[in-house]
């Protein structure tokens, strides 16, 4: 009785870890596809793309680097990016202070404001403002557009920062309040560094969401010099479909960064997807 | 006291500023320029009713796009949410390995749609140089690239997407699971309860709020979906993947009929303020905090 109980839960604890298993493999090898041939030229891809790389292609990385103008888009990208994340973090924590602690009037109203901007479609407001920048001669601005994004990003951010302030003791500011704190002392002294590990989880969720933006970016960045690096990794995509090994190496350099900054932040980014969508 | 009311108002301000000039003041142009017929660059355009409704009613294609979007969102609220639970459930025991499984769940989620389409188009389903070429090419098999065919188009790009996506599902869930209080699970195994008796007795019950909150979130990010089908096919072949997103960008940017865009935009955004109204309602919790 007891061995066939434990026979039972042994055979299925490895069915579970079969399962597991395979979808990490599903997640992994498209991945690991890319690395292998990212080092292959085309000839060798199109022989057989599951294969060891008999020659290694180093060169390919060179000249991806140099087709895809990646210098100047990852300068791009973090310009626009940085001007996304400093805009959302200060927005959004001062309102995510403000409707924490119901300090306005219309706190019920603005709350309902930014979810329903949280889940419109952004085609809502892309048209019009699209034709109204390029009035202003802003197309091809990474700041402008990065601003945009700081505008889309903002609900969700909003929403997470007033979680984090919801977290602080009322107790507290009332105490400093006795103590004859201004507001202004009260959030920089006070509410700031208590809520810093919810500024860095908005700043990582939020500057990958601008990093990897692709429908505001592609229609509002044109022009070489504005590309951003997703922009100028998909500019080759036309030109060097016959040279896969270095769309591999250019996959390889867009991925590979990520996937290592994900790693480091990878407790605040869980964090901020968590607390983003689960309801207790 | 006076003073610190004021303060509050100008606190709140440059969230609402912002929000205002780029996503309200633009989205009420929209709901004018529905209406006319303004090509993006005449200063009067001309109101013209209800015409571009009427034109994208009697437009095939806007019923085909339609569909696809609720295909999509079928098999969205299907597939990932049906991988997530299962993958989440099975971590819930795997207390060491569960955080290295999530992060390798969350690589493709992590990543930017234009890498992840450009790697399944250009490794996988490339019929040259990818491993459908090497199939075919190699093996002999009689297979074409799944984008290439209008039967298959609109599932191939559908694949891709909820590759990209059922990670976020497993760790959201799995969180929501961690939180499921533990006299519950010890009564009910008291109480002899198996596995699945578990699981819909204690386990789902206590995650229904969120489980409810994510399947709104992915009916409404269905009926808005672009990236992956933009990047896979476009919306070919043949409009086998056209989804309303697509099919208005084509009218702004390659047509040059905004009035008609905004049209087909506006009746997006309807159907987002329907589900939206639910997702409100789902998280009225919220509101009273």
């Amino acid at each position: 009785m007891n061995n066939s109980m434990s026979g039972k839960k042994k055979s299925g604890s490895i069915l579970s870890h079969a399962v597991l298993i395979l979808f990490a493999l599903s997640a992994l090898l498209p991945l690991s596809l890319v690395l292998l041939n990212s080092f292959k030229d085309q000839k060798s891809i199109v022989r057989n793309p599951l294969s060891w790389p008999e020659t290694w292609h180093f060169s390919n990385y060179a000249e991806a680097w140099e087709a895809a103008n990646f210098g100047r888009g990852f300068i791009n990208s973090i310009l626009l990016t940085g001007t996304t994340i400093l805009i959302v973090l200060f927005a959004a924590s001062l309102a995510g202070y403000v409707l924490a602690g119901n300090r306005i009037k219309g706190t019920k109203f603005v709350t309902v404001y930014f979810m329903v901007a949280m889940t419109v479609p952004i085609q809502l407001f892309l048209f019009p403002l699209y034709f109204v920048m390029a009035k202003l001669g802003l197309l091809g601005n990474v700041f402008a557009v990065g601003v945009i994004l700081g505008a889309v990003n903002l609900p969700l951010a909003i929403f997470l920062m007033k979680s984090f302030f919801m977290n602080i003791p009322r107790e507290l500011e009332e105490s400093a309040r006795i103590d004859g704190a201004t507001t202004r002392q009260l959030i920089t002294g006070i509410m700031i560094p208590l809520v810093r590990p919810g500024l860095l989880t908005v700043s990582i969720i939020v500057g990958i969401a601008a990093w990897n933006e692709f429908l505001v970016t592609s229609t509002f960045l044109q022009g070489q010099n504005s590309f951003t690096a997703t922009l100028g990794f998909l500019s080759l995509n036309n030109t060097y479909n016959t040279n896969q090994g270095l769309m591999m190496a250019a996959s390889v350099i867009m991925i590979a960064p990520l996937i290592i900054f994900f790693l480091i932040v990878q407790k605040y980014f869980i964090d901020g997807l968590v607390s983003g969508a689960v309801k207790g | 006291m006076q003073m610190r009311k004021a303060t509050n108002y100008l606190l709140i301000a440059p969230s609402l500023l912002l929000s205002l000039l780029i996503v309200l003041i633009p989205g009420l142009l929209t709901l004018l320029v529905a209406f006319t017929d303004w090509d993006g660059v005449a200063v009067s355009p001309s109101f013209i009713g209800m015409q571009n409704f009427q034109e994208i009613f009697e437009d095939r294609i806007f019923w085909k796009s339609l569909f696809n979007n609720a295909q999509w969102t079928i098999m969205f609220i299907t597939v990932p949410v049906v991988i997530g639970l299962l993958t989440a459930i099975l971590l819930l025991r795997r207390k060491r390995s569960r955080s290295a499984y999530q992060l390798i769940f969350l690589f493709p989620y992590v990543l930017a749609p234009a890498t992840n389409a450009m790697l399944w188009l250009n490794i996988i389903f490339n019929p040259v140089s990818g491993v459908v070429g090497y199939l075919k090419n190699s093996l002999g098999m009689s297979i074409t690239s799944p984008l290439s065919s209008v039967h298959t188009a609109l599932y191939a790009v559908a694949s891709v997407d909820i590759w990209h996506y059922w990670g976020f599902l497993t760790v959201v869930y799995l969180a929501a699971l961690r939180q499921t209080p533990g006299d519950q699970i010890e009564a009910a195994q008291l109480e002899g309860c198996n596995s699945w008796q578990l699981f819909k007795f204690v386990y789902f019950p206590s995650i229904k709020p969120t489980f409810s909150i994510m399947l709104v979130m992915i009916i409404i990010f269905s009926f808005l979906t672009f990236d992956y089908v933009y990047l896979l096919t476009g919306g070919g072949p043949a409009h086998s993947t056209e989804m309303l997103s697509t099919y208005a960008y084509t009218f702004a940017f390659s047509a040059f009929q905004v009035g008609k865009a905004a049209s087909v935009a506006l009746f997006m955004s309807i159907m987002g303020l329907l589900a939206s109204c639910l997702y409100i309602w789902l998280s009225k919790n919220d509101l009273k905090g």
